[in-house]
């Protein structure tokens, strides 16, 4: 409101903005049956959490069905009621594996659906704009209209596309990103599929999805979609070495390929295996991002240069089904590096009263933002530098501290001390090497910014014409 | 009814025989070398039923040295796909043919 | 292997595979027969959990699904136009004779043969709760040598791999000035 905006010529917008009222102002212009309604609901809230803290407390909701810390237990409780009423041990498990599957479901797709709206909003909020805010509360209701609008739809299949496959991309690559889901813990009973070779699991079930992207890509009989698909599979290609390296090192550590084993080994040492192997977490995210196709990495989809990569050619909803499981599969490795390297349900004893799954979901969230953040701050990466990068850098230093882990992990399993000592040693000891190492690579692989040429763009019509074009040409 | 060593082996059987087809009848060499990964595959499922079958074995780590056998044909496998295909490349850079009867270079 | 869900599992999976392999053979483009022969692979890996081998199932999809399809699809991306086409040769006739033949055989000698197999409680008994740990024993306590000779073969085959295709100085600017379009420029 000073003088100097009302000295610009106010856009409606700029004004909206300027008038949002603050959050005190916001209090105070609430009504008062509002605000004593609001002051004995948190009342109420405060004395149910005290209530719930005296029972975790007193211990005497450990293991039943009720704990609802950990849905597990009653899942084991409803499986061990149905055994007892002897119908067969065929009802138990559908009715548990059905009880699982659709709870990962509704979760994904519930997420799925709020996240297109967050994400937009958080990227507004990036780019000093207001995003969605016409179509309900907050503009909540938005992805809705847009999976309405998006059905409507005509549905086009190019006249060379290859029909038969045409089809098969969209539900393709919904399976490795709904399956990726299953080993993932959210608390100690509370993993769908907690298979002993976890972690091999979802390094295949990821590689699945280029399989589908290939098929998208080629099936559309279109140069885009083809330049696309092919930079998918070389970065896929690439990129997986650096993930399966830096896993590796965790999986040295833990001494287990069992998510839940993981996330028991961080919660019982105090730690974050984030703080012990920092270098192996930068590589999983950024080679993340590039298996994904999130910015900075999503060159596969680069819509400055190829139109929108492998999808060039789908419209209506398979478009609509690529994009939501873009954005299911950032959340998923949001889920992985929770699980990997920031502790996964657990929270250094917090979870004893929060439920772990809350604590999974912030963790998720919390990395889900650092990607929208990627999205919102970073220019795309060039496609040779992507490799270059992965090939000349990632994976000769991921190899270097595959063996700097091995050794650190032996250490730590003969050295007669306190685990937190040893680790925090390490640790530090990790920190700094990896500063040196990343330095010292980065001088010998790295180029520089070659100094002392003319940068400012030069029209051939201002130094005269085809001839000095030639001219340019020969003399770099 | 229930499943056992010989059901598998004759999925195995099949497969393998499937794999001979696909090897000596396709002119492609990417073809052909899907035949051969085919074989490969039926091997590997005649390992592991095996382990998980044969009567012989003493323990478990003994029945399991099926699966590190499959492992190492695993290991052959990828190594093998890597150097044919890269053969294949170069044969199309200097003859513009991955066809198996075009490349007849010695026949004279 | 009494359970229903082992059997109907082990007839689907084996039906997947076996039709899989068969898409291979029959499909015009080869493209096609890659994506067939993945459909294979996954229902062998189907099959191999059937055994209780989880480790190996969950390596045959990495590598055969996820890796070697991907190299498949890349030489034939990289080899254009002429290699689209999944044509039959001479020895097509002989081939799946001797295919047939084989098979037959096989599946005769399997099914008829009675194989000291385990049965009911012992096979019960043999449901290898931890594989991982006991392969990785295997692999580098009794089996070391062959582990290491496989690390090199490894080694030999990404070097010899990246020779093969490696276009040195010398041979791309031959290759470039023998393209038509240079030759018109010199002429």
């Amino acid at each position: 409101m000073s003088s100097d905006v009302k000295s610009r010529p106010a856009t409606p917008m700029l004004r909206e903005i300027l008038e949002q009222p603050t959050l005190l102002g916001g209090i105070r212009s609430t009504p008062l049956p509002v605000r004593l309604g609001l002051a004995v609901f948190a009342l109420g809230f405060l004395v149910v959490n005290v209530a719930i803290g005296v029972l975790v407390v007193s211990g005497r909701l450990d293991g039943h069905w009720y704990d609802f810390r950990d849905l597990g237990n009653a899942t084991a409780a409803l499986r061990s009621w149905l055994d007892d009423r002897d119908l067969g041990p065929w009802l138990s498990y559908w009715v548990t594996a059905l009880i699982g599957g659709v709870g990962i479901l509704s979760f994904v797709g519930g997420v799925l659906l709020i996240g297109t709206w967050v994400e937009r909003r958080l990227l507004a909020k990036f780019q000093i704009r207001r995003g969605p805010n016409r179509v309900g509360p907050f503009g909540l209701l938005q992805p809705l209209a847009d999976a309405l609008k998006l059905i409507q739809k005509e549905v086009l299949i190019p006249i060379g596309a290859d029909r038969k496959l045409f089809f098969l991309p969209p539900i393709l690559i919904f399976i490795p990103a709904m399956l990726g889901w299953g080993p993932v813990p959210w608390a100690p009973n509370m993993a769908y599929l907690d298979v002993n070779v976890g972690l091999l699991y979802v390094v295949a079930i990821s590689s699945l999805a280029v399989l589908a992207i290939f098929i998208a890509g080629w099936s559309s009989n279109n140069h885009y979609a083809l330049l696309g698909a092919m930079r998918t599979v070389a970065m896929m290609v690439s990129y997986e070495i650096p993930v399966s390296l830096s896993l590796l090192s965790v999986v040295l550590f833990t001494g287990s390929l069992q998510l839940s084993e993981i996330v028991a080994w961080q919660s019982t040492h105090n730690t974050w295996l984030a703080m012990i192997l920092p270098f192996s977490l930068f590589t999983f995210f950024f080679s993340s991002t590039a298996e994904i196709n999130r910015t900075p990495n999503d060159i596969a989809e680069a819509e400055s240069e190829i139109v929108a990569g492998f999808h060039t050619e789908y419209s209506g909803m398979k478009a609509g089904l690529f994009l939501a499981v873009e954005l299911g599969n950032a959340l998923l490795v949001g889920a992985l590096v929770s699980t990997f390297f920031l502790g996964g349900y657990s929270l250094f004893g917090l979870e004893e009263w929060i439920p772990p799954y809350l604590i999974l979901f912030a963790k998720i969230s919390a990395v889900y933002f650092l990607f929208v953040w990627l999205r919102g701050t970073l220019p795309r990466f060039r496609l040779d530098q992507l490799m270059g990068y992965a090939w000349k850098f990632l994976i000769p230093l991921s190899i270097a501290f595959v063996g700097i882990s091995a050794v650190e992990a032996s250490i730590f399993a003969r050295v007669d001390a306190p685990g937190l000592i040893v680790l925090g040693a390490i640790g530090i000891v990790n920190v700094v090497l990896t500063f040196v190492l990343v330095r010292a690579w980065a001088r010998v692989v790295g180029y520089e910014v070659p100094r002392g040429e003319d940068t400012r763009p030069t029209l051939t019509t201002a130094v005269g014409g085809l001839r000095a074009a030639q001219r340019l040409r020969v003399t770099p | 009814m229930s499943v056992e060593l010989g059901h598998y082996m004759a999925v195995s059987g099949v497969i393998f025989g499937i794999g001979i087809v696909v090897a000596l009848g396709k002119r492609n060499a990417v073809a052909v070398l899907m035949g051969v990964e085919l074989m490969l595959n039926a091997v590997n499922l005649l390992l592991l039923a095996f382990a998980r079958f044969g009567a012989a074995f003493a323990d478990d780590a003994a029945a399991l040295s099926g699966h590190v056998f499959v492992v190492f044909v695993l290991t052959v496998a990828a190594a093998e796909a890597a150097v044919v295909l890269a053969m294949a490349v170069l044969v199309y850079r200097r003859r513009e043919t991955v066809e198996l009867d075009r490349i007849n270079l010695m026949r004279w | 292997m009494e359970s229903t869900g082992i059997i109907v599992a082990f007839w689907v999976l084996a039906a997947v595979t076996v039709a899989g392999a068969l898409g291979v053979i029959v499909s015009r483009d080869l493209l096609h027969a890659i994506f067939f022969l993945i459909l294979s692979f996954l229902g062998m890996a189907g099959l191999f959990i059937t055994l209780s081998a989880d480790f190996i199932a969950v390596a045959q999809v990495l590598i055969y699904a996820g890796a070697i399809s991907v190299l498949l699809v890349f030489a034939v991306m990289l080899t254009p136009l002429v290699s689209r086409d999944n044509g039959n040769s001479l020895y097509v006739a002989p081939g799946a004779l001797a295919g047939l033949g084989l098979a037959a055989l096989v599946v005769f000698v399997a099914v008829d043969t009675e194989w000291a197999q385990l049965s009911g409680d012992a096979l019960a008994a043999r449901s290898f709760p931890d594989t991982v740990a006991t392969i990785g024993d295997l692999l580098l306590g009794r089996y070391v040598l062959a582990f290491e000779v496989a690390s090199i073969l490894l080694l030999f085959a990404l070097l010899g791999a990246i020779v093969l295709v490696h276009e040195r100085r010398a041979d791309a600017a031959a290759g470039a000035a023998d393209t038509p379009a240079n030759r018109e420029e010199a002429a």
